[in-house]
This record gives C-alpha cells, structure tokens and sequence, in this order.
C-alpha cells in the first residue's frame, strides 16, 4: 500500500487506472450475475468486494493521491464500487427468493392424506331432536321438568284418575315392580308423574314440559318399543282454556316443522284431561297436496299426541284449587318426532345403539 | 265398532249421494276416530253372465282351464265384436248354463286390483268369473259363484236373473261399512243408536230412535229371579236391573232373514240360528248385551249372586274357568250359568230343537265386569259394552224388541208376563254454569247455544231465570256426563274443535336449571372427545352383578325386580349404565365396529322396595305432608349418571404413524375431562373396584374427597364373560354429585402479570408409590405460588435401582405482587421437594 503522496497522478498509479478500474467492476458485475447459488455469491463477493479486491485496493489508494486528484479518482472508484455493491445486493435478493420459492416447493403437502387423528363422535339424535324441543318450550318462557323412571302407582295412575280398574294398570301395558300387588312401583308409562309432582311442589303460574323415558310392555320392532321418550307440556293459571292448548301446540309445531304448518284437533278421550283431543298436524312435506306422499300417507295429516284441558281431579289430587286455576297438558313423542323429522323408519336403528346410526347426524339438527 | 251405512240410513237421514268416507270425516269431528272403510271398493261392470259354453283345456303345468264364452247380454264384445264374452277361468264348479258373475275389463276388484283385457293360456281373455272372495263376499275360493245356487233360497232372485244385469246391487256390493275407534267414555256409541245419534249431532239432521217402542205393561210376573249381592264393590250392587221376556214355540231351527244376516256380517259377526242372530242384533242397534236360555233347560229359578272361591264354570269357549269371589254369576236352580256379562256356559243354550225361550236383559255393574273380563281374559262383545256403561232403561225395549223378532221370524207367542226386578241407580240433577265452555275453552258460546247442544245430547236442562246456572239430568245413556267439563266438551265438539282460536299463553321461566345445563355441556364434550352417545335398555338379567364380580354386599347388588319384563332372563333394572352399556358397545364390536367408544348418560337404580311398598293415596284432596313425604321417600333413589366405554384403537396405524390402542389413561382423562367442562378439578387416585382390572382402576373424587366414579381398565375375567374386546376401557360417575359440586360460581383469580420463574426437580420415589401422589405432595410444599406443575420425564433403571423410579417435574411459580428472586424460587423448590420425601419417600436426585 502507498502512503500520501502530495505529487501524485493517479494515471500513474496503476491501481487507479480508470480501464482497471472499469475491469474490475465489469469482472465484478459478470461474477454476480453468474452465481447461481448463494454460496457461490458468497464466494465472489469475497473476491470483487472483498479487503483483497481490486476495488477495495483502488479504493486505499485514493487516500495517497494529492487532495486535487482525489475527487476525481473517489468518483470513479466510489461509482465502480457502488455499483457493484449494488449488484451483489440485488443477485443477493434474488438468489434468496429463489432458495425460498424451492423450499416452499419443496415443503409442500398433500393434505388429502388423511391425519389419523381421531375424529369427533357423535350425539344421540334422540337427545338432539330432545334438546330442541325443549328450546322451543325455553324460548316461549317454560321451565324442563324431570322425574324417576322407576315411579310410584299413585304418581302414574291415581294421582291422573286412572282408577284401579282402569285398562292402562294392566300387566299388558305396564312393567310393574315386583311384587306387584304390594310394591306400588311401575316403571313410568308416560312422564305425567312429572306433571303431578311439578303441581305438588310449584305454585301456579306453572309452565312446564316433562321430557324423558317412559315404558310399555311392548315387544321391539320397526315400530314400537319398551322403552321410549315423550314430552309432556303442563300450563296450569288462572283462566288457561283449550285456546291457548291449540296456541302452545302451533307455536311448538311451527317451530320444529316449520313455515305455517297447522295443527288440527279432534275430540277424543283421555282420563286425565276434559275435554280431549288428539292433535294432529298438517304435513310438512305435502300440505295435503300429495295422496301418495311418503310421510302422511296422503292423508295430509299427522297423528301427533294426546291433549286436553286437566281433569278438576287431577289438579284436585294435585293440590291445585281447581275453582282457581284451570290447566292444559299434552303428551307427545319424541321418536316419532325424530322418524319423521329425519325419515328414520325402524325404531330399532334409535334403540340399539349402533354407533353408525348417530354417526350420520350433525350435532345440531 | 263397524257401521253398516245400509243400517244407519236407517235411522237418520243421509243425502243419497254421501258416501262412506263423508260419514267418517263427520263421525271423526264428533270423536269418532276412522279406522277404516270397508266395501265400496268394487268398481264395475260387474254383471250377470250366463255360460254359454266351456271348453276344459288341459295345460303343460297341469292345471285344466275353461276357455268359456258368457252370455253377457249388452255389456258384452257382442257390440263390438258380434260375439258374446270370451274368458278364460281356471275353476271348475260350474257348467254352460250356470248364472255366473264377470267383472269385464275397466272393472275394478277389491285391493284395487284392475281388470282388463289379456292374453292368458293362448286366449284372449276379456275378464274375469268372480269368486266370493275375490268379490270380497266371504272366503269362499274353491271356485266361482254360482248364482243358482248362491241365491237357492231365493227363487225371486232367481227368476229374475238375465244377462248383463247390474252384479254389483243384486250382490249388495256397494254397501259400505265405516268403522270408528269408539273411546272409552262413549260406550253407548258400541250400537247403532248411539251412532246415529252422534251422526245427528254432527251433521245436524234427525234422529229417529230405533228404542222408541212400546213396551206393553206386564200381566204378572215373569220368569222367577232374585238379585243377590253380599260384596258390591265400592258399595255399587253387580246387577242393579234384570228384565226376562218369554216367547213361547218358537222354531229356533228356522234362519234368520238375509237382512239382519246381511247387517251381522257387516258388524263383523257371523250368523248362527235365530236366537242368537236376534239377540245379537238387537245388542247391535240398541247397545244392551242379550242372552237367550232355552227355557226348559234351565234347572230353576235365576239366581244372580257373587261366586264362592273355588267354583267351576265351563264357558262357551270350553275352557273351565275356576271362578273368583268378585265374579258375578247367574245361576239357575243353582247351577252356574254364565259369568255375567261376560260368557255364559254351554248348559241351557238354545239349540235347534228349543221351543220355549228365555230372553234376558241385565244391567250389570262396570267394574264388576271389568274385572271377571280382565281375570279370565275374556273380552266378549257384552263385557265390552257393559264396561263402558250400558243404558239401564234400555233392558225393557231391547227384551221387547227382541221378543217380537223372535216371535216374527220363529213363530211363537210372546208371554204377557214379564220379569223386571233390581232398582237401577238414580240419575241425579247437577248444576252447571252456560259460561263455563266459554271460560275453558276460550271460544264464546251463547247460552241458547249452550242449552240446546245439552237438550239435543238427550239432557234435560232445567233454567232459572236470571241465573248462568242450569240444572243439568244426563240421558241414561250417557253415565260419562256427571260434571261441567265433560259438558264443556259435549258443547264444544258440537260446534267443532276446528272453531278453537290459537293464543299463545304468556309464561316466564328462568331457562334449563344448572343441572339440565351440566347434561348438555357433558354429553356434548364427550362427543367432542369421539365418542358416540348411545341408547340402552335398562334391564339386565339376575346373574350379571355375579359376572361383574360385586361382593354379596355391594350396595350396586340393591334393585327393582319386575314382575312381567319383557324378557323372562332379564328383570332387573341396572344400578348402572355399564350394565347395559357394555352390552351395546359388544354389539357394535359384533357389526364390525372394532375401534369403538360409546357413552350414555342417564338414570340408575340405586335401592329396592320398601317396606309396605309405596303407598296408594287417596285422591279426592292433596296428599297431607306426611304421606306426600312417605310416597317420595318410597321410590328408590335413581341418580343420573354419565358412563363411557370403548375398544379397540383409539387412532389407527397409517403413514402418520402407528396405531395406539385405548387404555385406562384414556378412560381417566375422559372422567377428569367431566369434571374439568365443569370447573371441578376431580382427583384420581388408585383404587381396586368391580368391574375394573385391580392395577388399573382408578378411583374419581371430587376435591372434598367424596368419590364420583371409578374408570380404567376393565377386568379381564369380566371382559371373558362378557365377550368383550381384551383391554375395553369404561368410566363411569355420578352426574347428580358433579352437578351439586359445580353449582357455586367459581370466583376468578386476579392474573399477575410478574415474570414466571421455573425451575425442575427430580425425584426417586418407590415403584408402587403413584405418580399423582408425588404430584400433590409437591403441590402441598410448593404452597400457593405454585402456578403449574408437569412431569417431564419419567425413567426406571441402574442408576435408579431396583423397584425405584424417577420422575422429573417442570415447576412454574410466579407471584401475584412481585418479581420472585432465584431465593425465593429455590426455596418454594426446596419446599416443595420436602413435601414429597417426607408423604412420598422421595429423594432427589
Ligand atoms: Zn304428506
């Protein structure tokens, strides 16, 4: 290296030489342009950046010259060095884009493949269609009301004017706990139980549906089962008429069924409500408009349930003032409910518990 | 009830063109449910042929047909053809000149089954020569109907026959039947009358009232009776009227005319001699149950009285029935006759050669009958009727009026005298208020309306000026009406259920309680975890707390037996879900679900029968506190609980890696998951418990040390028995005890915002010693600052020594107001290590 030299021509000094000079940063310029990996990048920019190039050398060199060669010479070699600089940045940035875009490439997956990882199971339907019946009922101000399965007779049958005599307390209707002429157990035949102990310990206003278990003494088969679930709705208040029975089940029935479905009810006859009727809903699939429709048969109605006004005895029995209060109660299914919401058409597929049955439902349905 | 249109045009007026299925849509509005419609289906031409000729032809698959021509006269081909009616008919009763009955093609049979032109056997065939099933006349298919001999008693018919007339009304093919569900309470519609009636009331037209007849006084008394009645049940007498009438020579072997035959039939009763076709008829217009005894068969004088325990009676379906004391019998000269109201015995039935009859018209009680029918499993079409309460001013006009058909149709004479004894019940007045159908069913109704619908059903009303309160006496065909709602209903019906307005009632609850809430978020989190919620039947068999391996004293040994399960090997209820949940997840394994885990939420008997039972209240009044108490206190408690089990791989081996299948930890996490959804942090702690594997059972407790629960690994002796999966994990816990623990709202922590200092230990402690002890024994020492604790590392080994092993935990501590300095960390580490050597033997490596 030279030291300061205040007689100094840069022409003369080879290191300064503009052709040199324009060498090295075209030398420099081509090796950047001709790395094809980083590390090749690396490597050139060591030789034409480098302490040890030629432009790092003509660049010491200016600080020898006389201070009025030195602009000049800081120019050309501070022009050479940046633009090589720059060059070296610019491969820099593309040779990284094109390592990133190959490992991109390279990291991609296919996500066809399946995990392995253990999926979600599955609700009952039975408690799904369960859940939003009893929404619907929550969302029109009524309270769920539960009870035992394995139920007093009293409770069953008495205390809803089903007297010792009455067809319902036969063994072929009813599972009776042994023994049965002293026992006083049965298991529930329908959740009305609920209702009367919901009327012994609540006071009116009483708004409430008794969803759960109930058993019959029938064999298992496409159509009926021992065990199975109904909904029960009991509304007991001051001036409570067959007017708001026939409003709470279109409400219900709209809501589950949709759109402006109607119901229908017709006289019938039941122990515990006076006056009766069966409900019966218009079919949603057909409206009546169908006579070979699937779902009603074509008859353009659905059987439903049973309903009516309570029995003065069974508020009576109930601890309800039946000069005060009258009240209205129903009873309906849920499997049917579900059968014919979601066209299952053999009840054993709901009572056996195959898990491919819950399977095919949502969690919402 | 089945009602023979025929019949009840009878007896109101119907517009000719109203047709079965217009009746049924009026009947239904009344209460009448439909249940069918029988008949009418028939479409024509059905007409009258005469074979001209038969050709037998016999075939390769051995069958003979006849290949026939019928005279057919105008419906026939011969209008289009020129030739009479060409059909082949594979029966062979018959010959050319027989009457014969064809459908022709157009024609429409019963089953809706289309007639039309084919080719069959190398003919055309152009119909069909009916059979009376296929007409669906009667069971008849061993060939054709032959009119001559179909009609032989009627020459009229007969000689009347031409070709081409009408077949459908000569056979009365379009009468129609509507049958109706008749509900208990309406027993009076179990006859035409009371049918009628409704009719009426629906449709607004008369009612002509086929017992408007009169009953001659008598000149003496009748046939000799005595009502005797030492157990009425509930203080009512078993017969409270009983009415005989005798016709005297009358030719019982004589038939009954075609038309009361023809209305049997359409009922749904066979015809079988005159008395009883009379009896049975009579019952079928007016509702009152008959019996005809052949009056010099009888022994003596009529007794009616309750059965001696012990006594026989062989009854007209030959079975010997060993009687009951609250039987009631009817006994002549003390022989038993008949169960009353239900069946009588063979002893003094008419028969073809009686000459002398005797007619009998009880009114017997409804339970009385209720209960003889129930007991011998004998529903007759009398004990039907008199269940459900037969009108006891009937006796007299349906003993009359059957005495004078047989007497028309037998020939005879009816006595003059008659018997009539016993004092039927007195209908009592009682008062209604005409706004109460108003009030209750939220419709007005006028009080003339009010009135009138009262009067039309038969009641009388009596008014008092001024005043909404009427004095109402039901008809004594109606003992269903005895109080305001049931008239409310009556009122009602009348004006159709369809008039009821829509009014959503106002109701303000609070939403699902906690613990219908706490069912939800736990059945939906298990599903989250991948298991599927299931359904099972709640009964299991004797021998399965033996197979479970319950001690002679396990409280889960404590249940309901049932005295008629469904299934004989199966009359317990559970006392858990794993009793029967087990069985449901065997069955999916069976149908090749083989990776399977199932949960089921739900409720368990856990207790027996008490002492006396529970007890039947009264039920005119609520129960007093003490009884209410002891009917509760009566039924066994039934927790709800919530129970999980599952085989097989709980993830699959595949390119992702290898399979891992269930075990107990999963079993353990479900249950800890439970308590976690519900804010409770459940402690597990080793535990040795039926069904579960010894090693591998964990038991479930809630902080305060109450156990939930038990889950792991199921025994393998049970899983043998069971014929489940080796390694099937369960769980099972008390919902009802989570729900109670996870009642308090749980109050937040304020959140420090410190730095969190961590440092590790690691510790051997005994083999046997449980990891989850040595975790809460560094908890205990760590003390309040702890905020986390894991295990890292868990190793056995040389080093180590045997039966030791060593366990490597993360601490985490932070405080809430300060930077905690290495000090402090070390010395909460130094606790806590101490805790752990001194409740664990740990020593720290
Ligand atoms: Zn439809």
């Amino acid at each position: 290296m030279s030291g300061p030299n205040t007689n100094y021509d840069p022409v003369e000094v080879a290191a300064l030489d503009p052709v040199t000079v324009e060498a090295a940063r075209v030398a420099a310029l081509e090796a950047a342009a001709s790395a094809t990996t980083l590390d090749e990048l690396k490597a050139a920019r060591t030789t034409h950046q480098g302490d040890r190039s030629a432009l790092a050398q003509a660049n010491r060199e200016i600080g020898a010259l006389p201070p009025s060669a030195k602009a000049a010479a800081g120019k050309l070699v501070g022009g050479a060095r940046g633009a090589v600089a720059a060059a070296y940045a610019r491969r820099q940035r593309e040779l990284e884009d094109e390592r990133d875009a190959r490992i991109l490439a390279e990291e991609s997956l296919d996500l066809t493949m399946p995990s392995g990882r253990p999926g979600l199971g599955a609700r009952h339907p039975l408690s799904l269609v369960s859940e939003r019946i009893e929404d619907i009922f929550i969302a029109m101000g009524w309270e769920i009301a539960d009870g035992p399965e394995v139920e007093s007779e009293w409770l069953t049958f008495d205390a809803l004017n089903l007297g010792p005599d009455h067809p319902a307390r036969q063994m072929q209707d009813t599972f009776f706990v042994a023994p049965a002429e002293s026992s006083g157990l049965v298991l529930r035949t329908h959740t009305s139980p609920v209702q009367i102990r919901s009327m012994l310990s609540r006071t009116p206003p009483i708004a409430i549906l008794c969803p759960g278990k109930v058993f019959r003494t029938d064999d298992l088969d496409a159509t009926h089962s021992p065990v199975f679930h109904q909904f029960e709705g009991l509304v007991v208040d001051r001036g409570i008429s067959m007017a708001h029975l026939k409003g709470s089940l279109d409400a219900f029935v709209q809501r589950l069924f949709g759109g402006h479905i109607a119901t229908r009810l017709r006289p019938s006859y039941f122990p515990f409500t006076e006056p009766s009727a069966e409900i019966d809903c218009q079919c949603w699939v057909c409206y009546g408009q169908d006579i070979s429709c699937r779902v009603c048969g074509g008859f353009g109605w659905i059987e439903l349930g049973g309903c009516g006004m309570v029995n003065r005895r069974v508020l009576t029995a109930a601890g309800i003032d039946a000069e005060v209060y009258t009240g209205f109660a129903f009873g309906l299914g849920i499997e049917r409910a579900l059968m014919l919401r979601h066209n299952v058409n053999d009840m054993r597929d709901i009572t056996e518990g195959d898990v491919r049955f819950s399977r095919q439902f949502g969690m919402e349905i | 009830m089945r009602v023979p249109v025929e019949w009840l045009r009878e007896l109101v007026e119907i517009a000719p063109g109203v047709r079965g299925r217009d009746i049924a849509a009026d009947l239904v509005r009344v209460g009448l449910e439909e249940e069918g419609i029988h008949g009418g289906q028939l479409r024509g031409p059905l007409v009258v042929g005469r074979v001209l000729s038969q050709v037998p032809e016999p075939q390769k698959n051995g069958k003979t047909i006849h290949w026939c021509h019928v005279d057919v006269g105008a419906n026939g081909q011969q209008l289009t053809h020129g030739i009479p009616q060409e059909i082949v008919c594979g029966a062979n009763n018959f010959d050319a000149g027989d009457w014969v009955v064809c459908i022709l093609p157009g024609g429409v049979l019963p089953g809706n089954f289309e007639i039309s032109a084919r080719k069959t056997y190398g003919h055309m065939s152009n119909g069909m020569i009916c059979s009376e099933r296929e007409l669906g006349l009667g069971d008849d298919h061993d060939g054709i109907i032959v009119l001559t001999r179909y009609f032989a008693d009627r020459p009229d018919i007969l000689e009347s026959l031409e070709p081409g007339m009408d077949a459908i009304a000569l056979l009365g093919l379009g009468r129609e039947v509507v049958e109706v569900n008749v509900t208990p309470d309406r027993g009076y519609c179990f006859s035409m009358r009371g049918i009628a009636r409704e009719y009426a009331l629906a449709t607004n037209v008369d009612f002509r009232d086929p017992a408007d007849i009169e009953v001659p006084v008598a000149t003496g008394p009748g046939f000799p009776v005595r009502l005797v009645d030492e157990r009425p049940i509930d203080g009512r007498v078993g017969c409270d009227r009983y009415v005989a009438r005798t016709v005297r020579d009358v030719d019982a072997s004589r038939p009954s005319p075609p038309w009361m035959q023809r209305y049997l039939t359409e009922v749904g009763m066979r015809p079988i001699s005159l008395a009883v076709d009379v009896t049975n008829y009579v019952m079928m217009l007016l509702g009152q149950p008959l019996h005809a005894f052949d009056l010099d068969l009888l022994p003596g004088d009529i007794e009616v009285r309750r059965a001696a325990p012990g006594e026989k009676l062989t009854t007209l379906d030959d079975v010997e029935r060993t009687l009951a004391a609250d039987d009631l019998l009817i006994t002549g000269g003390g022989e038993i006759l008949a169960i009353a109201g239900v069946m009588g015995g063979a002893s003094s039935e008419v028969g073809p050669a009686t000459r002398n009859v005797l007619i009998e018209a009880a009114h017997f009680d409804p339970i009385t009958v209720a209960r003889s029918s129930r007991r011998h499993r004998l529903a007759t079409e009398a004990s039907k009727r008199f269940e459900r309460g037969v009108d006891p001013q009937i006796a007299p006009v349906a003993a009359e009026l059957a005495a004078r058909l047989l007497a028309e149709f037998g020939g005879g004479t009816i006595d003059s005298t008659a018997t009539d004894v016993g004092e039927p019940q007195a209908r009592s007045a009682f008062d209604f208020d005409v706004t109460h159908p108003t009030r209750l069913i939220g419709l007005e109704y006028p009080r003339e309306e009010v009135v009138g619908t009262l009067r039309r059903l038969g009641c009388e009303v009596t008014e008092s000026a001024g005043s909404p309160i009427v004095s109402v006496l039901a008809p004594t065909w109606r003992p269903d009406l005895t109080d305001g709602p049931e008239l409310v209903e009556e009122v009602a019906r009348v004006r159709g259920y369809d008039q009821i307005p829509s009014v959503v009632p106002r109701a303000e609850g609070r939403g699902l309680t906690h613990a219908q809430r706490v069912r939800r978020v736990v059945a939906t989190m298990l599903a989250n975890q991948g298991l599927v919620e299931v359904e099972s039947y709640p009964f299991i068999g004797n021998g399965l707390f033996d197979v479970l391996g319950y001690a002679a004293d396990d409280a889960r040994r404590d249940t309901v037996t049932l005295a008629n399960p469904l299934q004989d090997e199966a009359p317990l209820m559970r006392t858990s879900l794993l009793d029967t949940l087990l069985e449901t997840l065997r069955r999916n394994v069976s149908r090749g679900m083989r990776d399977v885990a199932v949960y089921e939420l739900g409720l368990v008997t856990r207790g027996s029968v008490p002492k006396g039972g529970a007890p039947i209240l009264p039920v005119s009044s609520r129960p007093d506190p003490e009884s209410e108490a002891r009917l509760y206190a009566a039924v066994p408690p039934q927790p709800r609980h919530v129970a999980f089990a599952a085989a097989g791989l709980a993830q699959g081996s595949g390119p992702w890696g290898s399979s891992r299948g269930f075990d107990a930890s999963d079993a353990v996490t479900w249950a800890r998951e439970v308590g976690e959804i519900l804010g409770i942090q459940l402690q597990v702690a080793a535990a040795t418990m039926a069904p579960w594997h010894p090693g591998r059972c964990a038991a479930i407790s809630l902080p305060d040390g109450r156990v939930v629960g038990w889950a792991g690994e199921l025994h393998p002796k049970v899983l043998g028995a069971l014929k489940l999966p080796a390694r099937t994990v369960a769980g099972e816990l008390d919902l009802d005890l989570l729900t109670e623990a996870s009642l308090a709202p749980i109050s937040a922590v304020k959140l420090s915002t410190f730095p969190l200092a961590t440092t590790d230990v690691a510790l051997t402690v005994d083999e046997t010693v449980p990891v989850g002890e040595v975790e809460a024994a560094l908890r205990r020492g760590a003390g309040p600052l702890l905020e986390s604790l894991s295990l890292f590392d868990l190793f056995r080994g040389e080093q180590v020594g045997a039966g030791k092993k060593s366990l490597a935990f993360h601490l985490a501590v932070r405080a809430p107001d300060r930077t905690l300095t290495t000090d402090e960390v070390s010395a909460i580490r130094d606790q806590a290590v101490a805790a752990a050597a001194r409740d664990c033997g740990a020593t720290q490596r």
